[in-house]
C-alpha cells in the first residue's frame, strides 16, 4: 500500500535566528519526553520533525536562548 | 539519526530500574544508599531529565500524611472507602506511615511544601472526610531535584532505551530486560539479579476527544509497556477493570483540579450554576455522578470560581497555569477564558490503567513484590490504590530497599538465549516490510475501538465484539505493521503495548460480573455491586499463553470499617438544594 504525506500544523515552533542549534546544542531534543524534535541536516537549527506533542514544555522551558515556543495543537484549541 | 543500525550489547547489574520518571529515580537513589557498592542501572525511554507524568513538576501533594493533620489509620480507612473496600491495607497503611519520611526527604532535595505563618505543614482538605492536600510552591523544580540526587548517588543512567521484555530466568525468577534504543534500533540485554518495573500508566489506551493521538490525560509516552511486559513475564495484574477516568478542562487534558481550587472555594457545578457533587475528590464514585450530570439536562458541567474574589481565581489560575501542565495557561489565552469572569467548561478524560489515581495495575504487596520472584513494581502501574506522585515516590523507596536487599542474597539467573533472538526478530519485523500499515494507523484503530466499545457503561455485548474487532487488528499489526525508522520502531513497540492492554481491558472487565467503583467498572448488564461474590481482587495473567481471570480474597483489613462507613463515597450527590 502507498504511504502518503498528509500535511499537519506542528505545535512546536522554533525561532531560526535564536537557535543555536548549529553550534551544537540539542537541549530541546534531548529532554523532549516523546522524543519529537530534530536538528535540520539542512538548517542546522531545531525542529519539530513528529506531530507527537504533548505540549508539556520542557523544550522552551529549558532552550538556553528561548528560541522554543510550544503552541496548543490546533486541535485542541 | 533515527537510522536503523543492527546491534546488540549486554551488560550485567545487580539492580535494573526501569523508567526514570518519579518512582524509578528514588527506587534507584534508595538502592545505592542503602548498598553503595550495588551497581544499579536506570533505563529511561526518553531522558531522564524530563521524563514521565511529572516532566515539568507538580502543584502539590494529593496524599500527604502528616502529624498533626491526619494519621496512617485515617488515611488507609479513608482509601479502602474510596476504592469500595477492594484493597490489600497492608501496602496502603505502609505508604501512609513511610510517606511523612519522604516529604522531609524530598524537602532536603530543595523541594519545597507550602508552610503556615506558624511554619508548619499548610494542608488542605479535600478528601470526603481526611485532610491530606499539600501544595508545593516550587514544584516546577522536581525533576532538577531528583537529577541532582541520581547524579550524586551515581546512579548509572541509560537514556532512549526502552524495554521490550523482561528475561525470566530457568528458576523462575526476574534475570533482566531486554531493550531496544529508540534512536538507532540496537539491542541492550541488561542481566539483572532483580529488576523494579516504574513505567508509568497506560494512558494511551482510550482516544481523546480532540482526536489527537497524543492530547491524552496521562504523559503519552506512558504508553502502558509496564503492564504489557509484567503480563508477558508471567505476573499477575489487579483490578484492571478498575479503570482510570478523570474530569478535565473540555478540550485541553489538563485535570480540571477542583484539588486545587477547593480548599479556595472553588467546585464542580451544571450549567445551571449548583453545585451537585459534595466531594470533588477524584473517585470512580464520583466520577459516575459526573457523567450523570453531563448526561442529563442540567450539563455540561464546569469548574467554577467566578464567585470568587478576583485575587482568589486569579491566584488558583496562576498555580494552575504554571507547574503541572504550563501551556494550560495558553489554551485559555487563546479560548479567551478567565477564571475569574466564567465557569470553564469541564469533560471526561478518555479511559486508562492508572493505579496512582485508580486501582488498575501489576499486583504487589507491601514491599512492592510482584507474583514474579525478583521483579517489583512501583506507582502509577502498581496496585497500591490512589497513590499519586508521593505513592510513586514511597513506593518506589519501599521496592529500592527491598531489592536491592534480595539482589544481595542471589546470583543471576540463568535465561535461555533463545529468549533475545525471538524477542529481537519479533521488535525488528516492522522494520523488515517494504510495504504495510504505519503504526499510528494501527493505534488509532485499536483506540478508537476502545472508545467505541470499552469505555463504560460496559456492555457485555459491545465487549464481545470489541474483542473480535482487536483480534483482527492484532493480526494486521503481526503481518504489516510497518516502521521505516528507529523512531517509528519506537513507536511500533508501543502500538503492541496498547493493543495488550486494551485486551487486558476488556477480559478483565468481563469477569467481573457486577458494577463497582462507580463509573470506573459500571456493567449496565449487571447494574448492583455484589459483595457475596465480588468483595475480591481480580488477578489477570497469563497461563500456558492464554489470558486468564481468578478471583482473590481481600487482605483482612488492619484498620476496620465501620457498616456505617463503608459506603460514604457513595453519598457524594447533594441531594436537597437551599
Amino acid at each position: 500500500m502507498p504511504i502518503a504525506n498528509t500535511p499537519t500544523t506542528v505545535p512546536v515552533v522554533v525561532d531560526e535566528d535564536k537557535c543555536i542549534a548549529d553550534k551544537g546544542c540539542t537541549v530541546c531534543v534531548d529532554v523532549c519526553p516523546l522524543d519529537v524534535l530534530r536538528i535540520s541536516d539542512l538548517t542546522g537549527k531545531a525542529y519539530m520533525k513528529y506531530d507527537e506533542c504533548w505540549y508539556c514544555m520542557p523544550c522552551e522551558a529549558d532552550c538556553p536562548t528561548n528560541a522554543v515556543t510550544v503552541n496548543i495543537p490546533y486541535l485542541l484549541r | 539519526m533515527d537510522d536503523l543500525r543492527a546491534g546488540l550489547n549486554e551488560v550485567d547489574c545487580d539492580l535494573l530500574v526501569i523508567g526514570g520518571g518519579t518512582a524509578g529515580p528514588m527506587a534507584a537513589y534508595r538502592a545505592r544508599k542503602k548498598n553503595p557498592d550495588a551497581k544499579v542501572i536506570l533505563l529511561e525511554k526518553a531522558n531522564v531529565k524530563r521524563s514521565g507524568a511529572i516532566s515539568m513538576g507538580m502543584d502539590g501533594l494529593n496524599n500527604a500524611v502528616i502529624p498533626g493533620h491526619s494519621t496512617p489509620e485515617q488515611y488507609t480507612k479513608e482509601i479502602t472507602i474510596a476504592n469500595d473496600g477492594i484493597v490489600d491495607q497492608a501496602a496502603v497503611y505502609k505508604y501512609a506511615q513511610n510517606c511523612y519520611s519522604i516529604i522531609e526527604e524530598l524537602d532536603q532535595f530543595g523541594i519545597r511544601f507550602q508552610k503556615d505563618e506558624n511554619g508548619e505543614y499548610d494542608v488542605k482538605k479535600v478528601h470526603h472526610m481526611g485532610t491530606y492536600v499539600l501544595p508545593m510552591p516550587n514544584g516546577d523544580t522536581v525533576k532538577k531535584a531528583l537529577y541532582r540526587q541520581l547524579r550524586r548517588a551515581r546512579v548509572l543512567i541509560s537514556n532512549r532505551f526502552m524495554a521490550t521484555r523482561l528475561l525470566t530466568g530457568k528458576s523462575g525468577r526476574a534475570a533482566g530486560a531486554i531493550a531496544v534504543n529508540t534512536r538507532t534500533g540496537e539491542f541492550l540485554v541488561i542481566r539483572a539479579k532483580a529488576v523494579i518495573m516504574c513505567m508509568g500508566a497506560a494512558g494511551r489506551l482510550g482516544l481523546p476527544t480532540s482526536g489527537y493521538l497524543f492530547g491524552t490525560y496521562e504523559n503519552p509516552t506512558n504508553s502502558g509497556e509496564g503492564y504489557s511486559m509484567a503480563y508477558h513475564a508471567g505476573a499477575k495484574l489487579a483490578n484492571l477493570e478498575c479503570f482510570q477516568i478523570n474530569p478535565l478542562i473540555k478540550d485541553y487534558n489538563g485535570p480540571a483540579c477542583a484539588y486545587v481550587a477547593g480548599p479556595f472555594g472553588g467546585y464542580t457545578a451544571n450549567s445551571k450554576n449548583e453545585r451537585f457533587i459534595e466531594c470533588d475528590y477524584w473517585s470512580g464514585q464520583m466520577m459516575q455522578e459526573f457523567y450523570n450530570e453531563l448526561q442529563s439536562g442540567k450539563g455540561p458541567v464546569f469548574l467554577k470560581l467566578n464567585h470568587l474574589h478576583k485575587d482568589t481565581a486569579d491566584h488558583i489560575e496562576q498555580i494552575l497555569h504554571t507547574v503541572e501542565r504550563p501551556s494550560r495557561g495558553r489554551f485559555h489565552e487563546q479560548r479567551g477564558t478567565k477564571y475569574s469572569e466564567q465557569m470553564i467548561e469541564m469533560h471526561i478524560s478518555e479511559i486508562g490503567f492508572c493505579s496512582g489515581h485508580s486501582a488498575s495495575g501489576v499486583y504487589v504487596d507491601e514491599f512492592a513484590r510482584t507474583t514474579v520472584p525478583g521483579l517489583y513494581a512501583a506507582g502509577d502501574m502498581a496496585s497500591v490504590p490512589h497513590n499519586y506522585m508521593l505513592g510513586a515516590f514511597t513506593n518506589g523507596a519501599i521496592a529500592g530497599e527491598h531489592a536491592i536487599e534480595f539482589a544481595e542474597d542471589v546470583d543471576f539467573d540463568v535465561f535461555d538465549d533463545a529468549a533475545i533472538s525471538l524477542e529481537q526478530e519479533r521488535v525488528l519485523a516492522p522494520t523488515k516490510r517494504d510495504d504495510g500499515i504505519p503504526p499510528n494507523q494501527i493505534e488509532y484503530k485499536i483506540r478508537r475501538l476502545v472508545n467505541d466499545y470499552l469505555q463504560p457503561p460496559k456492555v457485555t455485548a459491545k465487549y464481545e465484539l470489541c474483542q473480535t474487532r482487536l483480534a483482527e487488528v492484532r493480526h494486521d499489526m503481526e503481518t504489516q505493521m510497518m516502521a521505516r525508522d528507529a523512531h517509528e520502531l519506537m513507536r511500533s513497540m508501543e502500538v503492541a503495548s496498547i493493543l495488550d492492554c486494551a485486551d487486558m481491558a476488556a477480559f478483565a472487565s468481563l469477569y467481573r460480573t457486577e458494577s463497582r467503583w462507580g463509573l470506573y467498572h459500571w456493567r449496565s448488564d449487571y447494574p448492583g455491586s455484589n459483595d457475596a461474590d465480588w468483595k475480591c481482587h481480580v488477578l489477570l495473567s497469563q497461563e500456558n499463553g492464554v489470558m486468564t481471570c481468578e478471583k482473590k480474597d481481600v487482605a483482612p483489613y488492619i484498620i476496620p470499617i465501620a457498616e456505617d462507613e463503608k459506603d460514604a463515597y457513595y453519598k457524594q450527590r447533594i441531594t436537597a438544594q437551599a
